[in-house]
């Protein structure tokens, strides 16, 4: 089954559109998207270095993406604020990445696949470390889900609760890492930011509770990676900005349907 | 003892939020904590449940002490829906009893459905409050719970701290603006100013020069402050006049 490249890359797709979506709820509520953004750049430092010394491009995201992620966290509230730190360090680590990919000979041309995904390339082992990273990514979110929710509302309530808000926060920080480094085969560093916000945008709406919309997310961009597949392959665009596209048209939907709902709902009522 | 403070001090930086603090409570006691704006009241309540760095001192609690929290805030992003009862069951430790509890707490009322981000701060007050209650908490810490509520409601809200205390017997650690409150219902006020400027019975803490300095001579301090800004007003008219 996995011989055939379709199939290899619909299950690419779906893998990693259904590990970003619940973790994009949270980016979404604690507003981390800026966050989020930073280290999926910040990893293309890692890229360049496991192109340069010849080991897994999926080792050398994630532990640039962990290290940069991490080190944010503990600096920020010291001498900057957060988003300015994120700025910093994301955006050197990026173009630092450059640099190095500009000395090895005939990586240029590849580096496109890393900064909008090459889904149609995905190996075996890519599918199965795609999913692998899904199993972690689900596990630590279920695991850890209320704690997470508590932290989400109010750290002082969470500490009284006697949780510890920083450790809850490195759980999200991981799986925010594993999510850009399973990712950048799919959709790139550029766009996985996407995967992560659009779908629990969109499920905003749809669910009244925290869980319901986690599910409704994960049912948004697992259709999203099916429909930008197949629209990639009927229009021959490339495959990560389709997936892409067609989580911002469902986007629009439920937000036009919400509006309309909002909007005629008081005269409904009256009727 | 329930809580032990022992010689606290908590820095930001070079700044000096906290010094020199040693207060205790007991159960069923309730300890109020006045001070002016940025005298470290919130920051000192934070030490007590852990998500302040100390400096230096310790905090002494026993781990089966069960703290019921009431923060002074609740910002809850439009993004994320939550009702109050899915809020209420957002406990480590799961406690069918309690949230029986929380909910009775609550009486008839027919918002448990209602998104927490829509609800009024009288309720929010309330929610959360049912929440802090929900382990039976030993000891309640109640950060200027009824900021945000009117006066009857406030003095709803304190009339539903005095009846938990009596039936649970737990002891109230809070920091409250109402100085009128305060005066009537403590057991003993702590005047807070960066260090601890007077401590004990309400009556002697009001008419300590210490408490003076910081809320007028009235003992009721709410027409004290606007007998202060009263004259405070004159003066300026005086002034431009002159």
């Amino acid at each position: 089954m996995l011989d055939d490249f379709m199939v290899r890359a619909t299950l690419a797709g779906v893998g990693v559109s259904l590990a970003a979506a619940p973790l994009g709820c949270f980016v979404v509520w604690r507003r981390m998207a800026y966050f989020g953004e930073a280290t999926a750049h910040a990893a293309l430092l890692g890229i360049s270095l496991s192109l340069m010394f010849e080991f897994s491009v999926f080792a050398g995201a994630l532990f640039v993406s962990v290290i940069m992620a991490t080190a944010v966290t503990i600096g920020q509230g010291r001498s900057l604020f957060l988003d300015t730190l994120l700025g910093v360090a994301g955006h050197s680590c990026m173009a630092l990445g450059l640099i190095i990919v500009s000395f090895i000979s005939g990586v240029r041309i590849e580096l496109m696949a890393y900064l909008i995904g090459d889904i149609l390339a995905v190996s075996k082992t890519d599918v199965l470390l795609i999913w692998f990273g899904l199993g972690l990514v689900l596990l630590l979110l279920i695991w850890r889900w209320s704690a997470l929710l508590l932290c989400t509302l109010n750290e002082d309530l969470a500490a009284a609760s006697g949780l510890y808000p920083k450790r809850e926060n490195f759980v999200l920080t991981i799986a925010l890492a594993v999510v850009v480094a399973v990712g950048i085969k799919v959709v790139g560093v550029l766009l996985i930011i996407s995967l992560l916000i659009i779908p629990a945008a969109s499920s905003r709406s749809l669910g009244s509770t925290p869980e319901k919309m986690a599910i409704f997310a994960s049912l948004i961009g697992a259709l999203s990676a099916i429909l930008g597949f197949n629209a990639s392959y009927v229009f021959d665009t490339p495959t990560g900005p389709s997936i892409v596209c067609v989580a911002s048209l469902i986007f629009l939907f439920t937000l036009t349907f919400s509006l309309l709902t909002e909007h005629f709902h008081p005269r409904i009522k009256i009727k | 003892m329930l809580i032990e403070v022992q010689s606290l001090n908590v820095h930001y930086g070079n700044k000096k939020v906290l010094e020199n603090i040693n207060l205790s409570v007991s159960s069923g006691e309730i300890v109020t904590i006045v001070g002016p704006n940025g005298s470290g009241k919130t920051t000192l309540f934070k030490a007590i449940i852990g998500s302040a760095p100390i400096t230096s001192g310790k905090i002494i609690m026993s781990p089966s002490v069960k703290v019921g929290y009431v923060p002074q805030v609740l910002n809850v992003d439009r993004s994320l829906p939550l009702t109050a009862e899915r809020f209420l069951s957002l406990v480590n430790n799961r406690n069918d009893q309690g949230l029986l509890r929380a909910k009775q707490f609550l009486g008839s009322e027919d918002y448990l459905s209602t998104q927490i981000s829509s609800l009024s701060g009288g309720q929010l007050q309330r929610v959360l409050l049912a929440r802090a209650l929900l382990n039976d908490p030993d000891v309640l810490l109640l950060d200027e719970a009824t900021r945000g509520l009117d006066q009857p409601g406030s003095a709803e809200f304190y009339k539903k701290i005095e009846e938990v205390r009596e039936s649970s017997g737990c002891a109230v650690l809070m920091i409250s603006h109402d100085l009128h409150v305060v005066m009537s219902a403590s057991n003993r006020v702590i005047c807070l100013n960066g260090h601890i400027c007077c401590q004990g019975e309400p009556q002697s803490v009001a008419s300590s020069p210490e408490y003076r300095d910081l809320f007028g001579s009235n003992i009721d301090g709410t027409f004290a402050l606007y007998q202060h800004n009263h004259k405070e007003n004159k003066s300026r008219i005086s002034h431009s006049n002159a």
